[in-house]
């Protein structure tokens, strides 16, 4: 297990993604409100690119003709049959149990804390002011 | 430790398969795309009076899709223009991604669902002669697919004997949804062509019949109902030209189902068969039970595959149909596309996945 500076802070913003490669593996990083979510990015059914997919809402029903949309933003739809993921936990609405994005931890560090000790940053710039998303991996 | 990591994507790797897709879907950057292949006299009709369908929309399907033009999210071309309308990004995202070694063209642009039937006739063969200028010229691994429109056989007929003379047409198209059932009488001559010219009957689902697609019931709500109304759509054209004696009259005419899917056929042939055995005298012309006409007569493509919730089923469904009838497609660009990699959820055996990726449509259409 490493640990990946893949962005700074400031690169994704809210609703959108940045697709990195990590030990040869595609993983898209997702900026919801201010959280950051790591998932693979092919989709568990028949692999397709994840991150170009769409944030969505959450539509609900508790009887015909009652609707409402809730977790706007929160859901992944994959781009091509519309599998609905739920980028907090990676697990697909309609089957969660089987149908599953691989999720990785994420987390966001201050550039002056990533500059002290022994770390290798072999491309990526790091600035004592910025802050940076880091992919467990 | 901390890894700084490069930005960007890794070049997907390339499928080791060599498939034939035989359902792929040219477009055009405008409709304006098509104006050099048709005459005058039609240029000047459609500026003047557009698209007439047998529906109430002109330039849309009847219910809305999920996704714009009906496609992947990832197929538009990032030089803009639709998905499926640019020839390279075809090949760099479909063709030699997925290892296609032949791909089959659909060039859906509703030529049956004219009500002005000659104008029908007219888009039939603007459509065929810009595949061959702008698809098949440039690309040796396409094939086309003859658009006729049905509603006037005998001009489909002769499309039919134009089109036939070159080879890189492997297969006649037309909608299911006809004015009609399409094994009635009045659409034989079309038949008549394709069969003397050795040319399968490809069906790809669709058209516009002008009445629900709930087959006498009223409008459905919703797209998801239409969705699966392509299924008994397919059913009852493929019983049409059983039971009006099709086959009988044209003995080697082949029909291709393609994105009906397939897993509805044993059910179809059981019903048939028993229904045969009580009333044949009605069809005396149907002279031997429904389903050996389906056996015979019929392929079905693969797309949108059938996802049983258990994979191992589909294996005993598709040796109830006989896998040498099932050939594989992927409905390139269009969003319930799919993978050569990923279609199968089941496991199947060498043999029977040749067959279906690759040996069945060679043997049906004669690729070389």
């Amino acid at each position: 297990m490493s640990r990946h500076v893949v962005a700074t802070v400031g690169e994704i913003a809210p609703g959108a993604n940045k697709l990195v490669t990590v030990k040869g593996r595609e993983i898209g990083i997702y900026n919801i409100k201010g959280e950051f979510f790591a998932l693979a990015n092919k989709c568990p059914h028949e692999g397709a690119a994840l991150c170009k997919g769409r944030m969505v809402g959450l539509a609900q029903s508790d009887a015909p003709g009652q609707y409402r949309l809730e977790r706007q933003g929160e859901l992944l739809k994959c781009p091509w049959h519309g599998w609905e993921f739920d980028v907090r936990t990676g697990q697909s609405w309609c089957d969660p149990e089987n149908t599953y994005v691989r999720q990785y931890a994420v987390s966001v560090e201050a550039g002056d804390d990533l500059l002290k000790g022994p770390y290798v940053l072999e491309t990526f710039k790091v600035a004592v002011e910025q802050s940076y998303i880091i992919v467990e991996m | 430790m901390n890894i700084a990591v490069q930005d960007g994507a890794l070049a997907r790797q390339a499928t080791r398969l060599s498939v034939v897709d035989c359902d792929i879907h040219p477009q055009m950057r405008s409709p304006a795309e098509l104006h050099p292949f048709l005459s005058d006299r039609w240029r000047q009709h459609l500026a003047t009076y557009s698209n007439f369908p047998r529906q109430a929309l002109s330039e849309t399907l009847a219910y809305p899709r999920m996704t714009p033009d009906v496609a992947r999210r990832d197929a538009w071309p990032p030089n803009g223009a639709p998905p499926g309308a640019d020839l390279d990004f075809m090949r760099e995202q479909h063709l030699d991604l997925n290892g296609v070694e032949i791909g089959i063209l659909i060039a859906l642009r509703g030529a049956g669902t004219q009500r002005n039937i000659e104008y029908g006739g007219a888009l039939a063969r603007a459509v065929n002669e810009w595949q061959a200028a702008h698809w098949l010229d440039r690309e040796p691994r396409l094939r086309g697919s003859i658009l006729i429109n049905p509603e006037d056989p005998f001009a489909a007929a002769q499309e039919i004997e134009r089109c036939a003379r070159d080879k890189r047409f492997v297969q006649v198209l037309l909608p299911p949804r006809a004015n009609e059932p399409l094994g009635r009488k009045r659409y034989w001559p079309l038949f008549e062509a394709a069969a003397r010219n050795g040319l399968p009957i490809g069906m790809h689902v669709g058209g516009v019949s002008g009445y629900p697609c709930t087959n006498g019931s009223g409008h459905s709500s919703y797209y998801m109902e239409e969705h699966y109304s392509q299924v008994p759509a397919m059913q009852a054209v493929a019983t049409s030209m059983v039971v009006e004696g099709l086959f009988e009259a044209f003995p080697t005419l082949k029909v291709v189902l393609i994105e009906g899917s397939f897993a509805w056929l044993p059910a179809l042939k059981w019903r048939l068969d028993k229904h045969w055995s009580r009333l044949r005298d009605e069809v005396p012309h149907v002279k031997r039970p429904p389903s050996e006409y389906l056996r015979e007569h019929f392929w079905f493509t693969t797309q949108p595959i059938e996802e049983p919730d258990n994979p191992e089923d589909l294996n005993k469904i598709m040796s109830w149909i006989g896998y040498d009838r099932i050939m594989f497609s992927t409905d390139y660009p269009h969003w319930d596309f799919d993978d050569p990699r990923y279609v199968f959820k089941a496991k199947i055996d060498e043999q029977h996945r040749r067959m279906i990726f690759r040996e069945n449509a060679r043997a049906l259409y004669g690729l070389e």
